[in-house]
């Protein structure tokens, strides 16, 4: 249950940083990455995860398969 | 990492932690969009400006035409983020080669950014303004954006500080910026109306959601007209930059006038869109023009008598250092700075200070003087002029170095301000660049005359053939002074049948050289 962020798009603008409420993202220097341990996908605090919906690159904010999500479909 | 600036001792520091818990606090009170509250607005037609807003910008270079021939500002870029998607903007692109609005280089923390503003105060002594204009939104980023200004009002008390926002965030912290003594404020507002808004707004993030389409342009209008008088019934001026879009806002930027004016808006900025499609911003790649420069003045013109209008911003990028119009930046670079020994000299700055004062009074004494050889003269002629210069309100920079010209609408009731042209540098080293003439000669088409204080023989020769007369004789002397007496000769001749006096074409807004400002 992770969002990842896809580095080679990241434009390292920090605006998914202030908006997430785990505190689960940190900036690396040039790119902004994601603790999959801290991440809920927002889950019990908004209703999209706020990353994705800050993100001002489509798709940049993304699930990571290598972690089941939350509310599988 | 210990802190880059040199603190007099910290006794009297502010408490960071409380104004920290301000700001989250802040953060969360977005109360619903106020709809409906036009209630203020200040008295209009201020002609002459009340003591106590003539202090507040009588040494800004954006907010007063005159000051930004004398005094210079600096912008930091502490704040990436952004909390909206324009079509006129592309996050993705950030070239050290590029400079156009909003593109940066080099993001600062708040501790490096005020170590900057020391390091430049204290080399240019007219530095008299910072502004946070993102390349993001300040406001969406509130944290980084106070702490910055907390820290420079610390350490440079004369400094004024200014932001820019896109107004979405505005309302939640206009106590905030009340707090922190930023007396001016620029909100970019490019409608009034959500569904030509929903043409330049993809989307905004708001309340923790992404808003799409009319309701997202809704939303935003409304947080901005809330912002603005917010600030207008505190007192904080407020000046308004919208982006001429052709075909789309065109038009409907006299109706943001409107809106913004009796919303006690102190200044209206309308800047032409930049879209070569190298950019990769959604109008750049549908082929969405910018205006020509004729369009421009024409809508400036209108906008004009209902509220001040701005013109000449130059559009600067979000670490822009230096007069408008000139970009020191490269000499403030974070590692030039690490390595400055900086002292800063506040007696030094308000003396030097006091001394372009000096030079201002006797450049208003000099324009009233020729205006009144001019007062009695009676012609309904008026003609552009391009002045190349470096600053002070003289005519001092020669052809081939001019990176921008300065325009002059002359008449007789006097020389007006009226824009600027960037043009590429005609001379590179001392030798003429052959292809670069041209495109000068296209940028100041409009003109009949172009003020300089050196200018070559081949160049002379070809402005001519073009129609725009090259006048060297008044090298060193004071714009306004000097083109009027131009003018008066200039009906002179006109009267005598010497010349015939006709109407100039168009000019084209060069969008490669409002990119590239070396
Ligand atoms: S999905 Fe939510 S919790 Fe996960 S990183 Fe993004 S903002 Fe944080
Ligand atoms: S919002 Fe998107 S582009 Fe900006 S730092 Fe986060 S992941 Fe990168
Ligand atoms: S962009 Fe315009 S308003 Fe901003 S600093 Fe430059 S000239 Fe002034």
């Amino acid at each position: 249950m992770a969002f990842k962020i896809v580095s080679s798009q990241c434009t390292s603008c920090s605006a998914c940083e202030a908006e997430c409420p785990n505190e689960a993202i940190s900036d690396k220097g040039t790119t902004f990455v994601i603790d999959p341990a801290k991440c809920t996908e927002c889950v019990g605090h908004y209703d999209s995860p706020q990353c994705a919906a800050v993100c001002p690159i489509d798709d940049t904010c993304v699930v990571d398969p290598k972690f089941p999500r939350y509310q599988a479909a | 990492m210990d802190s880059p600036v040199n603190h007099p001792a910290h006794e009297g520091a502010v408490d960071i932690d409380g104004i920290m818990q301000q700001i989250a606090e802040h953060k969360g009170c977005g109360t619903e969009g106020g709809s409906g509250k036009a209630s203020c607005g200040s008295g209009a037609g201020q002609g002459d400006l009340p003591t106590e807003i003539w202090e507040k910008v009588k040494n800004h270079p954006c907010y007063s035409e005159e000051a930004h021939h004398h005094y210079a500002r600096m912008h930091v870029a502490v704040a990436p983020a952004c909390n909206i998607q324009c079509n006129y903007c592309n996050r993705k692109y950030d070239c050290a080669n590029e400079s156009r609005p909003g593109v940066v280089s080099e993001k600062l923390t708040p501790e490096a950014a005020s170590r900057k503003v020391l390091a430049v105060a204290s080399t240019i002594p007219q530095m008299t303004v910072l502004g946070i204009a993102g390349p993001g939104d300040p406001l969406a980023n509130p944290a980084k954006t106070f702490k910055t200004f907390e820290l420079i009002s610390e350490v440079a008390p004369d400094i004024k500080l200014c932001l820019s926002t896109n107004g979405l965030a505005l309302p939640d912290h206009v106590d905030t910026i009340e707090k922190f003594k930023v007396d001016h404020v620029t909100i970019t507002i490019n409608m009034v109306d959500p569904e030509i808004g929903a043409q330049i707004y993809p989307w905004i993030f708001w309340n923790h959601r992404r808003y799409t389409g009319v309701e997202a342009s809704q939303i935003l209008h409304e947080r901005q007209m809330l912002g603005l008088e917010m600030l207008t019934e505190r007192g904080i001026l407020a000046k308004i930059n919208s982006v001429m879009i052709p075909g789309v806002n065109d038009q409907h930027l006299v109706e943001v006038n409107k809106a913004v004016k009796s919303r006690g808006a102190f200044l209206h900025n309308i800047m032409p869109l930049i879209s070569a499609p190298e950019h990769g911003t959604v109008f750049g790649l549908n082929g969405q023009r910018g205006p020509s420069a004729q369009e421009l003045k024409a809508l400036q013109d209108s906008c004009e008598g209902e509220m001040n209008m701005m013109r000449h911003c130059r559009q600067c990028r979000a670490d822009a250092v230096g007069l408008l119009g000139e970009d020191r930046s490269a000499e403030f670079t974070t590692e030039k700075i690490m390595d400055m020994e900086i002292a800063y000299d506040s007696a030094g700055r308000k003396a030097y200070q006091e001394k372009v004062e000096e030079e201002r009074a006797a450049k208003v004494a000099a324009r009233s003087e020729e205006l009144e050889a001019l007062a009695g003269t009676a012609s309904d002629i008026t003609v552009l002029a391009a002045v190349a210069t470096k600053g002070s309100g003289l005519i001092n920079e020669h052809f081939g170095h001019a990176k921008e010209f300065q325009i002059y609408e002359l008449s007789t009731a006097g020389a007006k301000f009226v824009g600027h042209r960037r043009v590429d540098l005609y001379c590179q080293g001392g030798y003429g660049d052959e292809d670069a003439l041209p495109t000068v000669i296209r940028a100041i088409n409009d003109c009949h005359a172009v003020f300089v204080s050196k200018i070559g023989g081949c160049p002379k020769a070809e402005l001519t053939a073009a129609g725009i007369e090259p006048v060297d004789e008044y090298a060193h002397g004071f714009i306004e002074k000097s083109a009027l007496k131009w003018f008066r000769t200039y009906l002179e001749r006109v009267a005598s049948g010497e010349v015939e006096h006709t109407r100039h074409g168009d000019a084209s807004i060069r969008q490669g050289a409002l990119i590239n400002v070396a």
